[in-house]
């Protein structure tokens, strides 16, 4: 496809569409089936429906966008189709935070934002930057390193947490366990619209970058000599990642993957260009998270499956084929 | 045109760049020349901006280069490195349009007009044929050839070529020396070229500039460097012959 604006128009429609595909699908599927006549009349299936359903079906758009909106902009940012916030430890780092915030208290919040939104963010920014410290030497990103070090940060986060866990009393310690699993049970939307504060900035600053984005995809070095302040668009995509992952992080758990399997199968449906990716890759990967749970709260029947658990089913085997198939990607 | 005075840089400790200050006219074209390691690649980062120098500055048309906003001066200096990251298949064309980007805003894509310059650019190195192939899928030289034809759609009237001809054939790399000099004759073009081709160096370039350990050793018209004794010098080989043949200087080491 084109990087032209009626490029750009159409491939929004085509991603718009299937997240109303997905929205709707979604909102249909739970245990107790939408009748959609008994919702005019119905107290209780209203009250499962908008206090349940919808805050559900928000929560994963919200999740899910930003994971594969962050994915995106970090694989242009690394040159590295792999990247992501969970394979370079972005999420890991989230989780630690998070985890401390819980031991410390999950309800404390400064001023309206929840402590947990906060050491999420943390812990996010330290490992972006520990994580691209690492695998740099001068200006020249080595991409074996960078994955390397992601999977050793989240060994050191994973083991983090698990003292957190051993330390902390029953409780708390029952509440990080099903946190980590990866879940997007909530009640009622005040949580989804707090999220909305951080997140809106967050993602427009990633939209804002696209273009920058583009051209540090091709090259650093060309893309400096084409007047981008690469420095400046490299630490603006930390901090705009660190806050998105943190956040999502924060409220939904470690959830892999989305960040790898939606941005591809954008850049295979609508080519390279990074100002279509980004903005498809954040609505894909809304409708992509949004699906995923549907499958997660109707498989079982009345129990439900953690969602996590079937973006990393889907997304792992994704990425060990990815990666046997480095001929395409010359650079991994 | 472009002026550098005491330009120093080190990447760690080592000093890569020791002291150098050069000249370039505008319209002319001028060879960078000097063994591997002497610090050619650095001083042409240094001199697109790319790279800041410790000590020294670099002035075009006058005003200083770190003065200009960056995307002002990517409208008048281009600049192609010796290699580029090729890790997403983007098309050969659209690797080109970028060369656009400083002339389109932040929030609007290349228009008709960027895509006619860039087939355009493609067209002059010979590469037309390329623009629809990803460039994951390009050799070394068609590689260079794209890396050319991007700075020509920047249309800068100031190019910096890392051995842009070291992968090409014959024929594509006549073809991209005289596209170059086309432009030079049709809007004064000025270009900086390293090069190892020591060949046909009196045809293409008015002026050459040696280097050697971090500073320049020797510079002047091409024919007053090209002499045995120069590049013994600047090349540390007391092997090095030349000849001339048909008004054109052949060197050649005897090893």
């Amino acid at each position: 496809m084109m990087a032209t604006p009626g490029g750009l128009l159409r491939a929004l429609f085509v991603a718009v569409a299937i997240v109303g595909v997905a929205v709707f699908v979604a909102l249909s599927t739970g245990y107790q089936p939408i009748d959609w006549a008994a919702l005019q009349t119905d107290e209780t299936a209203r009250t499962i429906f908008f206090r349940l359903r919808v805050p559900r079906v928000a929560l994963g758009l919200l999740v899910g966008g930003s994971l594969a909106g962050v994915g995106a902009a970090l694989q242009a940012l690394f040159r590295n189709p792999l990247a992501e916030p969970f394979t370079l430890g972005v999420s890991g780092g989230g989780a630690l935070g998070a985890s401390i915030a819980i031991a410390l208290g999950f309800g404390a919040s400064i001023g309206g934002i929840p402590l947990v939104f906060v050491f999420a963010f943390g812990g996010a920014l330290c490992f972006v930057a520990i994580v691209y410290r690492l695998a740099s030497s001068g200006t020249v990103v080595m991409p074996g390193a960078l994955l390397l070090a992601g999977v050793v940060l989240n060994l050191i986060a994973g083991a983090g947490v698990l003292m957190i866990q051993f330390v902390t009393d029953y409780t708390r310690a029952l509440q990080i366990l099903r946190w980590m699993v990866g879940s997007l049970d909530v009640i009622g939307m005040d949580l989804v619209w707090r999220m909305l504060l951080f997140l809106v900035p967050g993602l427009l600053l990633l939209l804002g970058a696209t273009r920058d984005l583009n051209l540090i995809a091709m090259d650093e070095e060309a893309a400096s000599a084409l007047g981008v302040n690469v420095r400046g668009v490299e630490r603006m995509i930390y901090g705009a990642s660190s806050l998105i992952v943190g956040v999502s992080v924060a409220v939904a758990g470690p959830i892999g993957f989305v960040g790898l399997i939606v941005p591809h199968a954008v850049r295979l449906l609508f080519g390279e260009d990074l100002r279509i990716v980004i903005p498809c890759s954040i609505l894909l990967g809304a409708a992509f998270l949004v699906l995923a749970d549907a499958l997660a709260r109707s498989l079982l029947g009345a129990s439900e499956l953690p969602v996590g658990a079937i973006t990393a089913l889907v997304g792992g085997p994704l990425f060990l084929i990815l990666l046997s198939r480095r001929k395409r990607y010359a650079a991994i | 045109m472009l002026a550098a005075d005491g330009l120093r840089f080190s990447y760690d400790t080592t000093p890569v760049i020791r002291d150098v200050s050069l000249d370039v006219k505008r319209g002319h074209f001028c060879g960078l020349i000097g063994p591997n390691g002497c610090g050619k690649s650095t001083l042409l980062r240094l001199l697109s901006g790319v790279l800041k120098p410790s000590a020294g500055t670099v002035r075009l048309e006058g005003r200083e280069l770190e003065s200009i906003e960056p995307r002002e001066r990517a409208k008048q200096v281009g600049y192609v490195p010796q290699q580029q990251a090729r890790v997403f298949p983007f098309t050969a064309l659209e690797v080109v349009l970028t060369g656009r980007s400083p002339y389109t805003s932040r929030f609007r894509f290349e228009n008709e007009k960027d895509r006619e310059i860039a087939m355009g650019a493609l067209e002059s190195v010979g590469a037309a044929h390329l623009a629809a192939r990803a460039i994951t899928a390009l050799s070394g030289g068609e590689q260079q050839m794209v890396a050319v034809a991007r700075a020509l759609a920047q249309d800068a009237s100031l190019l910096l070529l890392d051995e842009p001809g070291a992968s090409l054939d014959l024929k594509h790399r006549a073809q991209m020396l005289g596209s170059l000099q086309r432009l030079r004759k049709e809007r004064e073009l000025t270009a900086v070229v390293v090069t190892h081709d020591l060949q046909m160096l009196d045809a293409n370039f008015d002026f050459l500039f040696a280097m050697k350990d971090g500073r320049l050793v020797a510079e002047g018209a091409t024919s007053e460097v090209m002499v045995e004794s120069t590049l013994a010098e600047v090349f540390d080989d007391p092997n090095v012959r030349s000849r001339h043949l048909e008004g054109r200087t052949f060197v050649w080491s005897e090893g």
